[in-house]
């Protein structure tokens, strides 16, 4: 310490070194949450872009489609946060707290009423207007109140897994069309015995979203719906009521895999892919995984069973990877333009090949020539059918999803019965939507 | 630590400064106050680091929990201690504010039992190096497990059809397996345990280190006086490690209480709410339901319990 500090000096020399690191480190902390850097002086704009999806493409091939816009836009360059779905929703839920969303930003349509309601994400409507935007070539917009937040860019479905081997092994020849040959195609899987169970119901509360893919998708299958037409919850009603003692009776009869309390959506698709289970509803985004972990594995998508007397439409559940815009951001025009590019017939059936899914822009294609053939098969259930998630757009939807389930397990365990289950859900709903 | 060493080192008496400065040219003057103020701009980044990063959160988390729709709404509005009054009488809370209370008691309790147990056993003279060193190195694997890698071995341990079941029903001789992390009964039993599995080394190792630290005098004088392996246990072993013992048991309270990623990645508070702690409550509120100002309310009232232990902590060390 005392090293070149013999005079005044040396000890004000020391003084002011302290000091200046001290200055470095406010000026770093403070640098962290600086705002500059998003345009240079040569008029480059530099987007950010935070989405969960790029992890789940093949490597590299979402930056590759990044690097094409910038080609298209060379003034606009794209820089791209990516990270695990979970931990993109945290960031954007601190982000729409703090007002620092990114420019764009991927949504899920179980958040978009929520960070619309915060004025976290800008009204689309607006900046279609001004970009002369012809919104008939989207497949769907999520709107609040008249107003798009969200424009879906892939759609991902939930057929029915069906395991063909299990199946004809249990003496069941065909995959179930409605809700009494599925419980009985389920009972004679069941009944192969050893681990062997005829359905999977993931319920963790973490991650309620098997309230929407597991259970309301029977009730949307049979076209019927959990809000009454004024959008208020119907949770009472006899749809929601004849999915919720269907899903009971399954679970009475033990055919659903044990552990269903907590079991998560992975679990879910490794007991499918291990032959655990006989059946289950599923993102088709999980057929290469599945096969990928199990080459042998023989199984086909199906459409979900409907009620036995339903001839209509079948409602097949769905989940998006959305876009939006921060209503904070610089550069809403120059983000939009990202938006647009995204949705053009060819990226977006582009990106859709590259996800597995289905475009969002209804004049695009996905390529299904390199694909599992599964893929047409579900392309052909979906167009057949009608998508339904009508938890897109609810405000709280995942807190919407846990209550529900909190009362589907307790109804499951004996606990209470359906009825009181579905009138403690529709209390616990009614406030929020 | 630190602060209090440079206060000691670094000003000199008021009354010598005073005549110091009185008697000294103007030059020395310039010293003196340099010297003074050195410290402090020593301090400076630390502290200009602990108010942006500390004070400034935990004030603002502090304020949320006065006022109503922080966050989602442009204008939140005072709430006085309605957001208190909802958290408190919520029959979610409590219930968590009691599977916290099991939670951590069970495991402070466990780790110190198992931790001792162990330690003892690597610190025993009738097992050579070699073999200690093997079982050392056994015994703190489950500590260096990420929390994520100990959820996802355990989740499948643990499954109805995972390794535990199969054990039991084929060797164990039970007829069927049990849903351990699903079934209300043992789901808050099963993660303790995951837990208890996944902290003893540490204490184990702290322990160790006292035990090495204990000098063989106290135990040759004791079996001198005829104490017997139990009575040198209690009245030579426990007393040397107590100030190990009881700092530990108050951090471990501290670092359970904060026990978050384990809980969310194995039952995420589940099933029927059974293993919900008030870590999960309040990032439920938080993340899922966005009431940021109940779980603001939350959060102020888990820091206010972990400062009470923490100014026991404190007061501990100053003892010490």
């Amino acid at each position: 310490m005392s090293g070149g500090g013999t005079g005044s000096h040396g000890l004000l020399r020391r003084l002011l070194g302290v000091v200046a690191v001290a200055a470095m480190v406010g000026a770093t902390a403070v640098g962290c949450g600086s705002d500059d850097g998003d345009s240079s002086g040569d008029g480059t704009v530099t987007l950010e872009f935070a989405q969960w999806w790029a992890p789940e493409l093949p490597a590299g091939s979402f930056d590759k489609l990044m690097t094409d816009f910038t080609a298209q836009n060379p003034t606009i360059k794209v820089k791209l946060l990516s990270g695990p779905y979970a931990s993109t929703k945290q960031q954007l839920v601190s982000g729409a707290a703090s007002r620092t969303l990114p420019d764009v930003v991927g949504l899920d349509g179980a958040w978009v009423s929520d960070f619309a309601k915060q004025g976290a994400i800008a009204d689309l409507t607006a900046l279609m207007a001004e970009a002369k935007y012809d919104s008939n070539q989207l497949a769907s917009q999520i709107q609040i109140k008249g107003k798009t937040y969200m424009i879906p860019v892939v759609n991902f479905v939930y057929p029915m897994f069906v395991n063909n081997d299990l199946l004809t092994k249990a003496g069941v020849t065909t995959p179930p069309t409605t809700r009494t040959q599925f419980l009985d195609a389920a009972k004679k899987v069941s009944a192969l015995g050893g681990n062997v169970k005829g359905w999977a119901l993931p319920l963790d509360t973490a991650v309620p979203n098997g309230i929407q893919n597991d259970v309301m998708s029977w009730l949307w299958a049979s076209g019927g719906s959990m809000l009454t037409q004024d959008g208020k919850p119907d949770l009472t009603g006899p749809g929601v009521k004849s999915t919720v003692e269907f899903v009971k009776s399954l679970n009475d009869a033990g055919v659903i895999a044990p552990g269903s309390l907590t079991m998560k959506e992975q679990d879910k698709v490794e007991k499918f892919t291990t032959g655990q289970v006989g059946m289950v509803i599923d993102s088709l985004a999980h057929i290469t995984l599945i096969k990928k972990n199990n080459p042998k594995l023989n199984f086909t998508v199906t459409p979900i069973p409907a009620e036995d007397s339903y001839t209509g439409k079948r409602g097949i559940p769905y989940a998006s990877w959305g876009i939006g815009v921060a209503d904070s951001s610089k550069h809403k025009a120059e983000a939009f333009k990202l938006v647009q590019f995204l949705m053009s017939q060819q990226t977006n059936a582009q990106l859709s090949t590259l996800a597995n899914g289905f475009p969002g822009n209804k004049t695009a294609e996905p390529d299904f020539s390199t694909s599992d053939p599964l893929f047409k098969t579900a392309f052909d259930i979906y167009q057949a059918g009608q998508p339904a998630n009508e938890f897109v757009g609810l405000p709280k939807a995942e807190d919407l999803m846990r209550s529900f389930d909190e009362q589907l397990q307790l109804a499951l365990t004996g606990k209470q019965s359906v009825d009181d289950a579905l009138t403690k859900a529709q209390e616990a709903w009614a406030p929020l939507i | 630590m630190e602060p209090a060493k440079l206060e000691h080192a670094a000003p000199p008496p008021a009354a010598a400064v005073a005549s110091e400065t009185h008697a000294a040219p103007p030059g020395r003057t310039r010293r003196f106050s340099a010297r003074r103020i050195a410290p402090y701009g020593y301090l400076s980044p630390t502290l200009l680091l602990i108010f942006v990063l500390m004070i400034i959160p935990i004030a603002m988390v502090v304020s949320y929990s006065f006022k109503d729709n922080v966050i989602v709404e442009q204008n939140p509005v005072f709430a006085g201690l309605a957001n208190y009054t909802t958290v408190l009488t919520d029959p979610d809370f409590l219930a968590a504010l009691k599977n916290t209370f099991i939670f951590i008691t069970v495991s402070t309790v466990a780790h110190l039992v198992l931790g001792m147990a162990f330690a003892m056993m690597l610190n025993t003279p009738l097992l050579g190096g070699v073999t200690k060193a093997i079982f050392r190195i056994i015994y703190i694997l489950p500590w260096l497990f990420t929390v994520a890698v100990i959820a996802v071995i355990w989740r499948l341990m643990l499954d109805p059809s995972g390794v535990v079941n199969y054990l039991l029903t084929t060797v164990g001789g039970m007829k069927e397996g049990v849903n351990w992390l699903s079934d209300p009964a043992t789901a808050l039993w099963a993660l303790t345990f995951i837990n208890v599995w996944a902290g003893f080394p540490f204490f184990m190792i702290s322990i160790l280190a006292g035990l090495q630290g204990i000098s063989a005098d106290l135990y040759e004088a004791a079996s001198v006086d005829g104490a017997s392996p139990v009575q040198q246990f209690r009245n030579v072993t426990l007393p040397q490690l107590k100030p190990i013992l009881i700092s530990m048991a108050v951090l471990d309270i501290i670092w359970t209480s904060q026990q978050f990623a384990l809980i969310w990645m194995t039952t995420g508070g589940g099933p029927l709410n059974v293993t919900e702690m008030l870590s999960t409550y309040t990032y439920k509120q938080a993340f899922s339901s966005y009431e940021f100002a109940t779980a603001s309310a939350a959060a102020v009232i888990v820091l206010l319990l972990t400062m009470v232990l923490a100014f026991f902590y404190v007061r501990l060390q100053k003892e010490r």
